[in-house]
């Protein structure tokens, strides 16, 4: 693999302390989380949350199962980048985006048990005698489990590596094709399929998101996403860590971003205009302003970072990152909760303790990423003088 | 048991209905509807026909006490054609004060010779309270008190059973305001089983539902020994369960769906009663399930819209007001179970708003500082470069 021909810093773990303010906050949110779900788990979904029969589905699986594995997409984008198209120049963005997909999606699974009314039942989706072929549920969490096992494969290498499993990390290595070949498909197929939930709504959804073409519009923008979310990440990383940033793969990552970014905008706004639906956008709604404000992030980052001094500077390549992931929340949270109406004077707004539970899933995810990354060879090692 | 009783050719059925003068189907739907409130498997319905047919009716003594007849009012009263006939076919009733032609010491010779001739064999039905205040002298028949009376026909009776909520526990004699500090009534009056001082079997309730007794005594009849009881000594099949376990308001209950004066919208849409103090939520009878005077589905107190009183339950029923709310002895189902009335959502409150809003300002004034932050090192990087490349330009 192309991989190997390219020299890189090894990584290595960043060492330093693990409670400082940022776990201390993270951990308090994690708790507040626990004890609410603990109260969901004994006297059901009602008691904390604000769904009904009209919203069967809340922030839970919107943001955290939706939002929280387009989120995760990073490691598929890169990895995508790296062996697909054979750019071995980004391999030191693997694995921090690995890590930050593997936490991802292991929380999105995590998260559709909690929105699960009779959880007790999930078995029966993994027992051969109970699955319906027929389901795009099926299809999803078949999909989602499989990918987060792949994942976990594809990270385990970290893990061997810190505890000096050297032959079995070979062993592995001589297998990882196929892994990492699977680890981009999965990814493909239940992005896509994350989309088909809602054409199966039917006219539930607003005319600006129902369309046949949801399952492209979602793999995009999932890839965009990915690549929005290492932009963040690396940013973020080198700015708590006080790391240089690898502005070098950044600046042409953001480029291979912005070309799916333009393919994503063809496809949408050709949807539109075809299915005829572009004319409800200029009423004045709710749906309406959201769906401007979910173009708005779609389109600015070409403003933002659209030539190549833009893109080597990188406070601008972190707003862009951020509008997109921003962008693409939106879409979702559109298509599923806005743009979604079930008729019957049924509405939801996500309760204090829904709200609660969803931010102490992102405590989970930065509370991992803060001691995986301090004791675990995941960031490139920082040369010297850098 | 072997029998059917689709078997319509058997004499015994044929001697039933010159005897009862009755048809056959009105005969074997009394045995069913008797089997079905005891709650026997199928099959049993032509055991009870069996044993009706065979007519070895048990000799019965009624004594009557402190009580209003009431209890023998609604055997009699019951609007099914044939119900008094077959109490009286179905049982030998050898002595019942109120029924009964004869008269002083006429009546009480018919007893004694009725409890000499069927010793050990026949049954005691008594209905009303014993009075046992100064020796039980404000309750006498020919001369005897009613504990006398009471203890004399228990001796050689197969079986004894309380018929009414008096005999049961003292019923409404019983409950009046303290006297003297004394939790009792002015006459002391007493249930059956503490005048024995051992357990019998009651049929309590304000009447008593008549199918209750009725199937006590077919069982007894069919099967010789008297149905299970609870610790009071209620009969399991008829007292086993709450009123509001099988209340047809129950519904009602669990959405939340309450009258709260009689006449007003609830009520009169059927809501539940238990803010107008039904007590079905503590007491234990089969009144919804089986109804009330033969009159078809939804007669009785509740669901002619008032709310139930507790009149099988020692401690409620007279006792406690009848408009006083109930205490839940098995609440509302599980928080788990889904809702009757789904609400269709609450919208965005202060709290919510402001939560998702802090944590939208937090969010953005972290990116802002963090892009600003990232945006003067790499200008300061800029200025290092631009620093670097003069010198070299310049040499």
């Amino acid at each position: 693999m192309s991989a190997q021909l390219h020299h890189h810093a090894k990584p290595a773990p960043v060492g330093g302390p693990l409670v400082n303010a940022v776990t201390l906050t993270a951990g308090v949110l994690v708790l507040v989380m626990a004890v609410i779900l603990l109260v969901r788990f004994v006297f059901g979904l009602g008691s904390v949350t604000d769904m009904n029969d009209g919203y069967p589905w809340g922030i839970w699986i919107v943001i955290d199962v939706m939002v929280g594995s387009a989120f995760a997409c990073g490691g598929f984008s890169v990895a995508m980048l790296v062996y697909i198209f054979n750019k071995g120049e980004y391999h030191p963005l693997v694995r921090p985006a690995l890590l930050a997909s593997l936490f991802g999606y292991t929380l999105a699974g995590v998260g559709v048990v909690f929105d699960l009314g009779r959880y007790w039942n999930v078995w029966n989706m993994y027992w051969p005698w109970s699955v319906n072929l027929n389901s795009v549920m099926f299809e999803v969490a078949i999909c989602i489990t499989l990918y987060i096992v792949v994942m976990w494969i594809e990270f385990s290498p970290v893990v061997m590596e810190k505890f000096g499993l050297n032959s079995l990390k070979r062993k592995l290595g001589k297998y990882m094709f196929f892994i990492i070949a699977l680890g981009t498909l999965l990814p493909m197929m239940h992005q896509s399929s994350l989309g088909t939930m809602w054409v199966v709504l039917g006219e539930q959804v607003h005319p600006l998101w129902q369309t046949p073409m949801v399952p492209l519009l979602f793999l995009l923008t999932a890839i965009i996403m990915g690549y929005a979310v290492v932009l963040f990440e690396s940013c973020v990383a080198s700015s708590a860590y006080r790391r240089s940033i690898e502005m070098h793969l950044l600046t042409p990552m953001a480029k291979v971003m912005l070309g799916v970014l333009a393919a994503y905008l063809v496809v949408r706004v050709g949807d539109l205009v075809m299915r005829g639906a572009f004319g409800t956008a200029f009423s004045l709604s709710l749906e309406t302003f959201m769906f401007w404000l979910e173009m708005a992030c779609f389109v600015a980052p070409f403003f933002i970072i659209g030539t190549e001094v833009q893109r080597r500077n990188p406070a601008r390549l972190f707003i862009g990152g951020i509008l997109l992931m921003l962008a693409g929340s939106i879409l979702r949270i559109n298509g599923y909760l806005i743009g979604y109406n079930t008729g019957g004077g049924y509405q939801y707004f996500p309760s204090v303790t829904e709200i609660m539970v969803t931010v102490g899933m992102f405590a989970v995810e930065v509370l991992g990423y803060i001691i995986i990354t301090r004791r675990f060879p995941v960031l490139p090692r920082e040369s010297a003088h850098a | 048991m072997s029998a059917s009783i689709f078997d319509l050719e058997r004499e015994g059925l044929d001697a039933v209905e010159s005897r009862l003068h009755i048809s056959r189907r009105e005969f074997l739907q009394f045995c069913a509807t008797v089997a079905a409130t005891l709650g026997l498997p199928a099959g049993a319905e032509a055991a009870v026909a069996e044993a009706v047919e065979s007519a070895k009716r048990p000799s019965v003594i009624w004594l009557h006490f402190q009580e209003c007849t009431g209890c023998s009012e609604s055997l009699l009263r019951a609007e099914h054609p044939t119900l008094e006939k077959l109490i009286l076919d179905v049982i030998s009733l050898d002595y019942h004060e109120t029924l009964m032609v004869a008269a002083g010491h006429q009546a009480e010779a018919a007893r004694k010779a009725a409890m000499a001739a069927n010793k050990g064999k026949y049954v005691l039905v008594i209905e009303g309270a014993i009075p046992t205040r100064e020796n039980g002298i404000y309750c006498k028949v020919g001369g005897q008190t009613a504990i006398e009376l009471t203890k004399e026909c228990a001796a050689d009776a197969a079986a004894v059973i309380a018929i009414g909520s008096c005999a049961s526990w003292g019923g409404m004699p019983s409950t009046v305001p303290s006297i003297d500090g004394a939790d009792s009534s002015p006459t002391g009056s007493a249930g059956v089983a503490q005048i024995l001082g051992k357990p019998v079997v009651t049929i309590p309730g304000c009447p008593p539902n008549p199918y209750n007794f009725l199937a006590t005594v077919v069982h007894f009849l069919t099967f010789g020994s008297l149905p299970a009881v609870d610790k009071l000594g209620r009969p399991l099949f008829a007292y086993g369960r709450l009123i509001h376990e099988n209340c047809e308001r129950r519904a009602h209950f669990d959405a939340g769906r309450f009258a709260m004066q009689f006449g007003d919208e609830g009520h009169r849409k059927g809501y539940c009663l238990y803010k107008l103090g039904c007590k079905g939520p503590e007491t234990y009878a089969n009144c919804p399930s089986i109804g009330f005077g033969d009159a078809g589905e939804n007669n009785w107190p509740v669901g002619c819209g008032h709310p139930c009183i507790g009149c099988t339950e020692q401690g409620i029923g007279f006792t406690k007001p009848i408009h006083g709310m109930a205490k839940m002895l098995n609440v509302a189902p599980p928080l788990q179970y889904p809702r009757i009335d789904e609400t269709i959502g609450k919208g965005s409150n202060f709290a919510s708003a402001a939560a998702l809003a802090a944590i939208a300002g937090a969010a953005a004034g972290g990116a802002a500082m963090l892009a600003r932050n990232l945006g003067l090192s790499h200008q300061a990087a800029e200025q290092e470069k631009s620093k670097d490349a003069q010198p070299k330009a310049e040499a």
